[in-house]
Protein backbone atom coordinates (compact mmCIF):
# COMPACT_ATOMS: atom_id res chain seq x y z
CA UNK A 1 0.00 0.00 0.00
CA UNK A 2 2.97 2.78 0.70
CA UNK A 3 4.71 1.68 -2.30
CA UNK A 4 1.18 2.32 -4.21
CA UNK A 5 0.97 5.29 -2.30
CA UNK A 6 4.83 6.84 -3.39
CA UNK A 7 4.32 6.35 -7.01
CA UNK A 8 0.81 7.99 -6.43
CA UNK A 9 2.25 11.29 -4.82
CA UNK A 10 5.39 10.69 -7.81
CA UNK A 11 2.52 11.55 -10.20
CA UNK A 12 1.00 14.34 -8.42
CA UNK A 13 4.74 16.06 -7.33
CA UNK A 14 5.06 15.97 -11.51
CA UNK A 15 2.02 17.37 -12.33
CA UNK A 16 2.50 20.02 -9.45
CA UNK A 17 6.26 20.63 -10.94
CA UNK A 18 5.79 21.45 -14.33
CA UNK A 19 3.41 24.58 -14.59
CA UNK A 20 4.13 24.65 -18.44
CA UNK A 21 1.95 21.35 -18.71
CA UNK A 22 -0.65 22.52 -16.09
CA UNK A 23 -0.97 25.84 -18.47
CA UNK A 24 -1.21 23.95 -21.10
CA UNK A 25 -3.67 21.70 -20.62
CA UNK A 26 -6.05 24.51 -19.11
CA UNK A 27 -6.02 26.64 -22.18
CA UNK A 28 -7.43 23.81 -24.61
CA UNK A 29 -10.43 23.86 -22.81
CA UNK A 30 -11.12 27.67 -22.22
CA UNK A 31 -10.43 28.31 -26.09
CA UNK A 32 -13.29 25.32 -26.16
CA UNK A 33 -15.14 27.61 -23.86
CA UNK A 34 -15.05 30.67 -25.43
CA UNK A 35 -14.59 29.94 -29.19
CA UNK A 36 -17.86 27.27 -28.95
CA UNK A 37 -19.38 29.07 -26.24
CA UNK A 38 -19.71 32.07 -27.88
CA UNK A 39 -19.45 30.91 -31.21
CA UNK A 40 -22.61 28.53 -31.33
CA UNK A 41 -24.26 30.09 -28.24
CA UNK A 42 -26.61 32.51 -30.61
CA UNK A 43 -27.47 30.35 -32.69
CA UNK A 44 -28.29 27.37 -30.37
CA UNK A 45 -30.05 30.10 -28.34
CA UNK A 46 -32.77 30.39 -31.20
CA UNK A 47 -33.72 26.99 -30.25
CA UNK A 48 -34.69 27.60 -26.23
CA UNK A 49 -31.67 26.65 -23.77
CA UNK A 50 -28.56 27.86 -22.46
CA UNK A 51 -25.69 26.50 -24.38
CA UNK A 52 -23.43 26.94 -21.55
CA UNK A 53 -24.94 24.72 -19.57
CA UNK A 54 -25.17 22.00 -22.09
CA UNK A 55 -21.27 22.86 -23.10
CA UNK A 56 -19.44 23.15 -19.48
CA UNK A 57 -19.88 19.73 -18.63
CA UNK A 58 -18.74 18.66 -21.87
CA UNK A 59 -15.70 20.59 -21.70
CA UNK A 60 -14.57 19.46 -18.46
CA UNK A 61 -15.14 16.19 -19.81
CA UNK A 62 -12.64 16.65 -22.29
CA UNK A 63 -10.31 18.51 -20.37
CA UNK A 64 -10.50 15.30 -17.91
CA UNK A 65 -9.70 12.91 -21.03
CA UNK A 66 -6.96 14.92 -22.21
CA UNK A 67 -5.24 14.81 -19.13
CA UNK A 68 -5.81 11.29 -18.06
CA UNK A 69 -5.45 9.49 -21.83
CA UNK A 70 -1.50 11.51 -21.39
CA UNK A 71 -0.73 10.60 -18.00
CA UNK A 72 -1.11 6.78 -19.17
CA UNK A 73 0.78 7.58 -21.79
CA UNK A 74 3.56 8.76 -20.10
CA UNK A 75 4.66 5.23 -19.72
CA UNK A 76 6.44 5.92 -23.47
CA UNK A 77 8.40 8.94 -21.69
CA UNK A 78 9.23 6.58 -18.71
CA UNK A 79 10.53 4.30 -20.81
CA UNK A 80 12.45 6.61 -22.98
CA UNK A 81 14.32 8.24 -19.66
CA UNK A 82 14.86 4.84 -18.63
CA UNK A 83 12.83 5.49 -15.06
CA UNK A 84 10.30 2.64 -16.19
CA UNK A 85 12.74 0.07 -15.97
CA UNK A 86 13.59 1.07 -12.09
CA UNK A 87 10.16 0.40 -11.16
CA UNK A 88 9.73 -2.89 -13.20
CA UNK A 89 12.31 -4.59 -11.67
CA UNK A 90 10.69 -3.71 -8.43
CA UNK A 91 9.81 -5.98 -5.73
CA UNK A 92 6.27 -5.71 -5.97
CA UNK A 93 3.51 -6.72 -8.40
CA UNK A 94 3.69 -5.03 -11.45
CA UNK A 95 -0.08 -4.24 -11.05
CA UNK A 96 0.72 -2.49 -8.19
CA UNK A 97 3.19 -0.23 -9.96
CA UNK A 98 -0.05 -0.05 -12.81
CA UNK A 99 -2.49 1.17 -9.81
CA UNK A 100 -0.37 3.61 -8.23
CA UNK A 101 0.24 5.50 -11.61
CA UNK A 102 -3.33 5.02 -12.93
CA UNK A 103 -4.59 6.25 -9.47
CA UNK A 104 -1.87 9.40 -9.52
CA UNK A 105 -3.19 10.28 -13.23
CA UNK A 106 -6.64 10.11 -12.86
CA UNK A 107 -6.05 11.99 -9.66
CA UNK A 108 -4.32 14.90 -11.63
CA UNK A 109 -6.93 14.75 -14.36
CA UNK A 110 -9.71 15.18 -11.72
CA UNK A 111 -8.52 18.06 -9.92
CA UNK A 112 -8.14 19.49 -13.53
CA UNK A 113 -11.56 18.56 -14.26
CA UNK A 114 -12.29 20.57 -11.27
CA UNK A 115 -10.08 23.52 -12.33
CA UNK A 116 -12.05 23.97 -15.60
CA UNK A 117 -15.53 23.41 -14.17
CA UNK A 118 -14.46 26.49 -11.43
CA UNK A 119 -13.23 28.17 -14.78
CA UNK A 120 -16.35 27.77 -16.22
CA UNK A 121 -18.57 29.47 -14.03
CA UNK A 122 -16.75 32.24 -14.24
CA UNK A 123 -17.81 32.25 -17.78
CA UNK A 124 -21.09 32.55 -16.74
CA UNK A 125 -21.47 28.87 -16.18
CA UNK A 126 -24.39 28.03 -13.09
CA UNK A 127 -24.67 25.01 -12.01
CA UNK A 128 -28.06 23.20 -11.20
CA UNK A 129 -26.92 22.97 -7.64
CA UNK A 130 -23.80 22.88 -5.57
CA UNK A 131 -24.87 19.83 -3.44
CA UNK A 132 -23.81 17.74 -6.86
CA UNK A 133 -20.49 18.40 -6.10
CA UNK A 134 -19.48 15.14 -4.74
CA UNK A 135 -21.40 12.81 -7.31
CA UNK A 136 -19.67 15.06 -9.75
CA UNK A 137 -16.17 14.32 -8.85
CA UNK A 138 -16.88 10.48 -8.34
CA UNK A 139 -17.72 10.20 -12.18
CA UNK A 140 -14.65 12.49 -12.78
CA UNK A 141 -12.79 10.34 -11.16
CA UNK A 142 -14.34 7.41 -12.98
CA UNK A 143 -13.64 9.15 -16.20
CA UNK A 144 -10.50 9.55 -15.49
CA UNK A 145 -9.51 5.52 -14.65
CA UNK A 146 -10.71 4.88 -17.80
CA UNK A 147 -8.77 6.53 -19.76
CA UNK A 148 -5.85 7.06 -17.74
CA UNK A 149 -6.06 2.80 -18.59
CA UNK A 150 -6.77 3.40 -22.09
CA UNK A 151 -3.53 5.57 -21.95
CA UNK A 152 -1.45 3.01 -20.35
CA UNK A 153 -2.69 0.54 -22.89
CA UNK A 154 -1.23 2.73 -25.71
CA UNK A 155 1.78 2.89 -23.40
CA UNK A 156 2.39 -0.58 -23.17
CA UNK A 157 2.37 -1.20 -26.82
CA UNK A 158 4.32 1.88 -28.57
CA UNK A 159 8.16 2.85 -27.15
CA UNK A 160 8.34 6.45 -28.80
CA UNK A 161 6.48 9.40 -28.56
CA UNK A 162 5.74 9.48 -32.73
CA UNK A 163 2.78 7.59 -32.85
CA UNK A 164 1.19 10.15 -29.98
CA UNK A 165 -0.52 12.64 -32.70
CA UNK A 166 -1.65 9.52 -34.25
CA UNK A 167 -3.41 8.53 -31.44
CA UNK A 168 -4.92 12.41 -30.83
CA UNK A 169 -5.85 12.54 -33.78
CA UNK A 170 -7.73 9.01 -34.59
CA UNK A 171 -8.83 7.83 -30.79
CA UNK A 172 -8.61 11.04 -28.64
CA UNK A 173 -10.22 13.68 -30.92
CA UNK A 174 -13.01 10.93 -32.22
CA UNK A 175 -14.39 9.82 -28.99
CA UNK A 176 -14.56 13.30 -27.75
CA UNK A 177 -16.52 14.68 -30.90
CA UNK A 178 -18.75 11.61 -30.36
CA UNK A 179 -19.63 12.04 -27.10
CA UNK A 180 -21.69 14.72 -27.32
CA UNK A 181 -19.79 17.21 -25.58
CA UNK A 182 -20.55 19.80 -28.44
CA UNK A 183 -23.43 19.01 -29.85
CA UNK A 184 -26.49 17.00 -28.61
CA UNK A 185 -26.25 13.10 -30.60
CA UNK A 186 -29.18 13.15 -32.90
CA UNK A 187 -29.80 12.40 -36.04
CA UNK A 188 -25.84 10.69 -36.66
CA UNK A 189 -25.70 7.50 -39.18
CA UNK A 190 -26.41 4.68 -37.40
CA UNK A 191 -22.65 3.40 -37.40
CA UNK A 192 -21.36 6.78 -35.43
CA UNK A 193 -24.56 6.23 -33.34
CA UNK A 194 -22.61 2.77 -32.72
CA UNK A 195 -19.23 4.14 -32.17
CA UNK A 196 -20.83 7.05 -29.41
CA UNK A 197 -22.64 4.13 -27.57
CA UNK A 198 -19.37 2.84 -26.79
CA UNK A 199 -17.49 5.87 -26.32
CA UNK A 200 -16.75 6.25 -22.39
CA UNK A 201 -17.05 9.61 -22.26
CA UNK A 202 -20.47 9.88 -23.81
CA UNK A 203 -21.63 8.19 -20.04
CA UNK A 204 -19.38 10.24 -18.43
CA UNK A 205 -20.64 13.94 -20.06
CA UNK A 206 -24.07 12.67 -19.51
CA UNK A 207 -23.71 11.91 -15.98
CA UNK A 208 -21.82 15.03 -16.15
CA UNK A 209 -24.79 17.02 -17.71
CA UNK A 210 -27.47 15.35 -15.58
CA UNK A 211 -25.49 16.25 -12.18
CA UNK A 212 -24.94 19.81 -13.11
CA UNK A 213 -27.26 21.45 -15.63
CA UNK A 214 -29.98 18.85 -14.71
CA UNK A 215 -30.56 18.37 -19.27
CA UNK A 216 -29.25 14.92 -20.20
CA UNK A 217 -29.94 12.46 -22.93
CA UNK A 218 -33.36 10.94 -23.13
CA UNK A 219 -33.14 7.37 -23.07
CA UNK A 220 -29.62 7.60 -20.85
CA UNK A 221 -30.13 7.89 -17.20
CA UNK A 222 -27.96 8.68 -14.34
CA UNK A 223 -27.99 5.11 -12.90
CA UNK A 224 -27.22 3.80 -16.41
CA UNK A 225 -24.32 6.04 -17.16
CA UNK A 226 -22.69 5.64 -13.31
CA UNK A 227 -22.98 1.61 -14.21
CA UNK A 228 -21.41 1.67 -17.45
CA UNK A 229 -18.37 3.99 -15.64
CA UNK A 230 -17.84 1.79 -13.09
CA UNK A 231 -17.94 -1.69 -15.11
CA UNK A 232 -15.39 0.35 -17.90
CA UNK A 233 -13.51 1.83 -15.62
CA UNK A 234 -12.96 -2.15 -14.07
CA UNK A 235 -12.59 -3.62 -17.16
CA UNK A 236 -10.58 -1.09 -19.25
CA UNK A 237 -8.05 -0.90 -15.71
CA UNK A 238 -7.61 -5.14 -15.82
CA UNK A 239 -6.92 -5.11 -19.55
CA UNK A 240 -4.36 -2.01 -18.81
CA UNK A 241 -2.96 -4.28 -15.68
CA UNK A 242 -2.64 -7.26 -18.05
CA UNK A 243 -0.96 -5.31 -20.86
CA UNK A 244 1.72 -3.53 -18.37
CA UNK A 245 2.20 -6.66 -16.47
CA UNK A 246 3.64 -8.00 -20.05
CA UNK A 247 6.10 -4.80 -20.61
CA UNK A 248 9.50 -5.70 -21.90
CA UNK A 249 11.99 -3.55 -22.13
CA UNK B 1 23.46 -18.17 -6.67
CA UNK B 2 23.06 -17.56 -10.65
CA UNK B 3 22.31 -20.80 -12.71
CA UNK B 4 22.05 -20.06 -16.20
CA UNK B 5 21.84 -23.04 -18.99
CA UNK B 6 21.66 -22.82 -23.05
CA UNK B 7 20.12 -19.35 -22.41
CA UNK B 8 19.02 -17.77 -26.04
CA UNK B 9 17.60 -14.79 -26.93
CA UNK B 10 16.32 -13.96 -30.72
CA UNK B 11 15.19 -10.83 -32.49
CA UNK B 12 14.10 -12.00 -36.08
CA UNK B 13 16.80 -13.89 -37.43
CA UNK B 14 19.63 -11.82 -35.24
CA UNK B 15 20.79 -14.23 -32.13
CA UNK B 16 21.78 -11.52 -29.25
CA UNK B 17 22.22 -14.34 -26.60
CA UNK B 18 23.56 -17.85 -28.42
CA UNK B 19 23.19 -20.38 -26.41
CA UNK B 20 24.75 -19.37 -22.92
CA UNK B 21 25.68 -21.91 -20.07
CA UNK B 22 27.07 -20.14 -17.04
CA UNK B 23 27.02 -20.62 -12.92
CA UNK B 24 27.58 -18.03 -10.42
CA UNK B 25 28.75 -19.45 -7.02
CA UNK B 26 27.29 -17.97 -3.81
CA UNK B 27 28.88 -14.50 -2.53
CA UNK B 28 31.21 -14.61 -5.79
CA UNK B 29 32.44 -11.64 -8.11
CA UNK B 30 31.96 -12.51 -11.61
CA UNK B 31 32.31 -10.32 -14.37
CA UNK B 32 30.98 -10.75 -18.06
CA UNK B 33 33.34 -9.21 -20.18
CA UNK B 34 33.11 -8.34 -24.01
CA UNK B 35 33.23 -6.02 -26.44
CA UNK B 36 30.01 -3.77 -27.14
CA UNK B 37 27.15 -5.97 -28.60
CA UNK B 38 27.97 -8.64 -27.44
CA UNK B 39 24.92 -9.68 -25.57
CA UNK B 40 26.05 -8.48 -21.91
CA UNK B 41 22.65 -6.11 -21.05
CA UNK B 42 20.40 -8.80 -23.18
CA UNK B 43 21.59 -11.32 -20.84
CA UNK B 44 21.31 -9.46 -17.74
CA UNK B 45 17.93 -8.24 -18.76
CA UNK B 46 16.60 -11.44 -18.89
CA UNK B 47 18.09 -12.44 -15.57
CA UNK B 48 16.04 -9.38 -14.18
CA UNK B 49 12.70 -10.22 -15.80
CA UNK B 50 12.87 -7.64 -17.87
CA UNK B 51 13.35 -9.69 -20.91
CA UNK B 52 11.73 -12.90 -21.89
CA UNK B 53 13.89 -15.68 -23.06
CA UNK B 54 13.49 -17.26 -26.64
CA UNK B 55 15.30 -20.61 -25.24
CA UNK B 56 16.97 -21.74 -22.08
CA UNK B 57 16.74 -22.14 -18.05
CA UNK B 58 17.25 -19.36 -15.73
CA UNK B 59 17.51 -19.95 -11.69
CA UNK B 60 18.60 -17.15 -8.99
CA UNK B 61 18.69 -18.13 -5.30
CA UNK B 62 16.43 -21.30 -7.40
CA UNK B 63 13.93 -19.58 -8.34
CA UNK B 64 12.78 -19.66 -12.34
CA UNK B 65 12.40 -15.63 -12.99
CA UNK B 66 10.79 -16.42 -16.20
CA UNK B 67 7.78 -18.14 -13.97
CA UNK B 68 8.36 -16.29 -10.23
CA UNK B 69 9.07 -12.95 -11.64
CA UNK B 70 8.10 -10.95 -8.31
CA UNK B 71 9.80 -13.67 -6.61
CA UNK B 72 12.50 -13.29 -8.37
CA UNK B 73 13.11 -9.49 -8.04
CA UNK B 74 12.93 -9.83 -4.45
CA UNK B 75 16.05 -11.28 -4.46
CA UNK B 76 17.68 -8.72 -6.28
CA UNK B 77 19.18 -5.33 -7.06
CA UNK B 78 20.62 -3.78 -10.07
CA UNK B 79 22.38 -1.14 -11.35
CA UNK B 80 21.26 -0.31 -15.06
CA UNK B 81 23.57 0.62 -17.76
CA UNK B 82 21.57 3.83 -19.00
CA UNK B 83 20.07 6.44 -16.66
CA UNK B 84 17.00 5.17 -14.93
CA UNK B 85 16.45 7.90 -12.67
CA UNK B 86 13.05 10.13 -12.26
CA UNK B 87 14.24 13.69 -13.74
CA UNK B 88 11.00 15.63 -12.64
CA UNK B 89 12.04 14.26 -8.84
CA UNK B 90 14.90 15.59 -6.18
CA UNK B 91 17.98 13.31 -5.81
CA UNK B 92 16.31 12.69 -2.48
CA UNK B 93 12.79 12.08 -3.77
CA UNK B 94 14.71 10.03 -6.28
CA UNK B 95 16.65 8.06 -3.61
CA UNK B 96 13.72 7.85 -1.30
CA UNK B 97 11.12 6.34 -3.36
CA UNK B 98 13.85 3.35 -4.29
CA UNK B 99 14.33 2.61 -0.48
CA UNK B 100 10.30 2.44 -0.20
CA UNK B 101 10.15 0.47 -3.69
CA UNK B 102 12.86 -1.57 -2.29
CA UNK B 103 11.36 -2.53 1.23
CA UNK B 104 13.61 -0.70 3.22
CA UNK B 105 12.57 0.59 6.91
CA UNK B 106 12.23 4.26 7.27
CA UNK B 107 14.39 5.08 9.40
CA UNK B 108 16.96 2.94 8.29
CA UNK B 109 16.12 4.65 4.49
CA UNK B 110 16.30 7.76 6.11
CA UNK B 111 20.24 7.28 7.61
CA UNK B 112 20.83 5.39 4.40
CA UNK B 113 20.15 7.82 2.08
CA UNK B 114 21.72 11.01 3.81
CA UNK B 115 25.25 8.87 4.33
CA UNK B 116 24.70 7.66 0.37
CA UNK B 117 24.27 10.93 -0.59
CA UNK B 118 27.08 12.21 0.99
CA UNK B 119 29.02 9.12 -0.14
CA UNK B 120 28.48 10.55 -3.84
CA UNK B 121 29.09 13.78 -2.78
CA UNK B 122 25.43 15.53 -3.85
CA UNK B 123 24.45 16.18 -0.19
CA UNK B 124 24.18 19.99 -0.76
CA UNK B 125 22.21 19.03 -3.83
CA UNK B 126 19.61 16.71 -2.58
CA UNK B 127 16.90 19.12 -2.80
CA UNK B 128 17.66 19.32 -6.41
CA UNK B 129 15.38 18.47 -8.97
CA UNK B 130 18.05 15.57 -11.58
CA UNK B 131 16.91 17.54 -14.48
CA UNK B 132 19.46 20.30 -13.05
CA UNK B 133 22.13 17.53 -12.73
CA UNK B 134 24.93 17.27 -15.18
CA UNK B 135 26.00 13.57 -17.11
CA UNK B 136 28.16 12.54 -14.16
CA UNK B 137 26.15 13.56 -11.70
CA UNK B 138 23.13 11.53 -12.51
CA UNK B 139 25.54 8.52 -12.73
CA UNK B 140 27.16 9.24 -8.82
CA UNK B 141 23.06 9.42 -8.06
CA UNK B 142 22.50 6.20 -9.90
CA UNK B 143 25.42 4.40 -8.25
CA UNK B 144 24.27 5.69 -4.88
CA UNK B 145 20.40 4.55 -5.65
CA UNK B 146 21.55 1.06 -6.38
CA UNK B 147 23.41 0.72 -3.03
CA UNK B 148 20.84 1.71 -0.60
CA UNK B 149 19.24 -1.82 -0.21
CA UNK B 150 21.03 -4.69 0.43
CA UNK B 151 20.02 -7.65 -1.69
CA UNK B 152 21.28 -11.25 -1.68
CA UNK B 153 22.23 -10.56 -5.49
CA UNK B 154 23.85 -6.91 -7.44
CA UNK B 155 24.00 -6.77 -11.05
CA UNK B 156 25.86 -3.99 -12.18
CA UNK B 157 25.57 -3.38 -16.09
CA UNK B 158 28.91 -1.30 -16.87
CA UNK B 159 28.61 0.48 -13.60
CA UNK B 160 31.83 2.58 -14.09
CA UNK B 161 30.95 3.49 -17.42
CA UNK B 162 30.58 7.82 -17.10
CA UNK B 163 32.08 7.41 -13.33
CA UNK B 164 35.05 9.93 -12.76
CA UNK B 165 38.02 7.83 -11.09
CA UNK B 166 37.37 8.52 -7.31
CA UNK B 167 33.99 7.86 -7.24
CA UNK B 168 34.89 4.19 -8.95
CA UNK B 169 37.20 3.89 -6.30
CA UNK B 170 34.89 4.60 -3.42
CA UNK B 171 32.32 2.07 -5.31
CA UNK B 172 34.76 -0.84 -5.44
CA UNK B 173 35.51 -0.40 -2.12
CA UNK B 174 32.41 -0.11 -0.89
CA UNK B 175 30.90 -3.29 -2.96
CA UNK B 176 33.85 -5.29 -2.00
CA UNK B 177 33.19 -4.60 1.56
CA UNK B 178 29.25 -5.98 1.37
CA UNK B 179 31.06 -8.71 -0.37
CA UNK B 180 33.22 -9.65 2.43
CA UNK B 181 30.84 -8.70 5.26
CA UNK B 182 27.26 -9.23 3.77
CA UNK B 183 28.26 -12.37 1.26
CA UNK B 184 26.35 -10.29 -1.58
CA UNK B 185 26.81 -12.51 -5.00
CA UNK B 186 28.19 -9.43 -7.40
CA UNK B 187 27.60 -9.82 -11.09
CA UNK B 188 28.94 -7.13 -13.29
CA UNK B 189 29.39 -6.12 -17.10
CA UNK B 190 32.36 -4.55 -18.05
CA UNK B 191 34.78 -3.63 -20.45
CA UNK B 192 37.12 -1.98 -18.50
CA UNK B 193 39.69 -5.13 -18.26
CA UNK B 194 41.71 -3.65 -15.33
CA UNK B 195 38.50 -2.95 -13.23
CA UNK B 196 37.57 -7.03 -14.06
CA UNK B 197 41.01 -8.39 -13.24
CA UNK B 198 40.93 -6.25 -9.76
CA UNK B 199 37.62 -7.44 -8.91
CA UNK B 200 36.41 -10.03 -10.23
CA UNK B 201 37.10 -13.77 -8.67
CA UNK B 202 35.91 -15.12 -11.98
CA UNK B 203 35.24 -13.36 -15.41
CA UNK B 204 33.25 -14.93 -18.47
CA UNK B 205 34.34 -13.22 -21.84
CA UNK B 206 31.52 -12.69 -24.34
CA UNK B 207 31.65 -12.21 -27.39
CA UNK B 208 28.68 -11.88 -30.21
CA UNK B 209 26.13 -13.46 -27.84
CA UNK B 210 28.54 -16.39 -27.27
CA UNK B 211 30.29 -17.20 -24.23
CA UNK B 212 33.87 -17.83 -25.48
CA UNK B 213 35.86 -18.50 -22.13
CA UNK B 214 35.64 -18.71 -18.32
CA UNK B 215 37.87 -18.70 -15.41
CA UNK B 216 39.38 -16.55 -13.00
CA UNK B 217 41.62 -13.81 -14.30
CA UNK B 218 45.24 -15.55 -13.88
CA UNK B 219 43.63 -18.62 -15.59
CA UNK B 220 42.47 -16.67 -18.37
CA UNK B 221 45.94 -15.02 -18.93
CA UNK B 222 47.49 -18.52 -18.71
CA UNK B 223 45.12 -20.01 -21.41
CA UNK B 224 46.11 -16.81 -23.90
CA UNK B 225 49.72 -17.09 -22.70
CA UNK B 226 49.49 -12.95 -21.75
CA UNK B 227 50.41 -11.40 -19.26
CA UNK B 228 47.89 -8.69 -18.64
CA UNK B 229 43.88 -9.52 -19.02
CA UNK B 230 43.45 -6.46 -21.76
CA UNK B 231 45.87 -8.79 -24.10
CA UNK B 232 44.05 -12.31 -23.32
CA UNK B 233 40.49 -10.33 -24.00
CA UNK B 234 41.97 -9.07 -27.38
CA UNK B 235 43.42 -12.41 -28.37
CA UNK B 236 40.25 -14.20 -27.37
CA UNK B 237 37.81 -11.03 -29.22
CA UNK B 238 40.20 -10.19 -32.11
CA UNK B 239 41.02 -6.52 -32.98
CA UNK B 240 38.18 -5.58 -34.38
CA UNK B 241 36.05 -2.32 -33.54
CA UNK B 242 32.73 -3.32 -32.69
CA UNK B 243 30.20 -0.46 -33.43
CA UNK B 244 27.43 -0.60 -31.45
CA UNK B 245 25.01 1.15 -33.95
CA UNK B 246 24.20 0.02 -37.38
CA UNK B 247 24.56 -4.21 -37.33
CA UNK B 248 24.28 -5.35 -34.20
CA UNK B 249 21.91 -6.10 -31.66
CA UNK B 250 20.83 -3.17 -29.64
CA UNK B 251 19.77 -1.84 -33.47
CA UNK B 252 17.71 -5.48 -34.61
CA UNK B 253 16.07 -4.40 -30.96
CA UNK B 254 14.93 -1.21 -31.67
CA UNK B 255 14.19 -2.22 -35.65
CA UNK B 256 12.38 -5.34 -33.69
CA UNK B 257 10.40 -3.10 -31.17
CA UNK B 258 8.93 -0.85 -34.33
CA UNK B 259 7.50 -3.72 -36.05
CA UNK B 260 5.36 -5.08 -33.12
CA UNK B 261 7.22 -8.34 -32.72
CA UNK B 262 8.20 -8.11 -28.65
Amino acid sequence: MKKIYYLWLRQIKKYLRSRARMIGTLAQPIIFLVMFGYGFGGSFGAGGGNYLNFLAPGIVGMSIIFTAIFTGIEVIWDRQFGFLKETLVAPMPRTDVMIGRTAGGATVATIQGIIVLLISTLFGFQPASWAAVFPVIFIMFLIAIIFASIGTIIGSFLDDMQAFSLIMNFLVMPLFFLSGALFPLQGLPGWLTFISRIDPLTYGVDALRVLLANIGHHDLGLGTDALVLVGMALVFSLVGGYFFEKIQV
Amino acid sequence: MIEVSNLTKKYGDLVAVDNVTFTVNDGEVFAFLGPNGAGKTTTVKMLTTLLHPTAGVMRLNDIDPVREPERARRTFGIVFQDPSLDDDLTAWENMDLHGVLYDVPDAERRKGCEELLKFVDLWDRKDSVVKEFSGGMKRRLEIARGLLHEPKILFLDEPTTGLDPQTRNLMWDRLQDLNKTKGMTIFLTTHYMEEADRMANRIAIMDEGKIIATGTPDELKKQTNTEFLEDAFLALTGKTIRDEGAGSADHARTMGRRMGRR
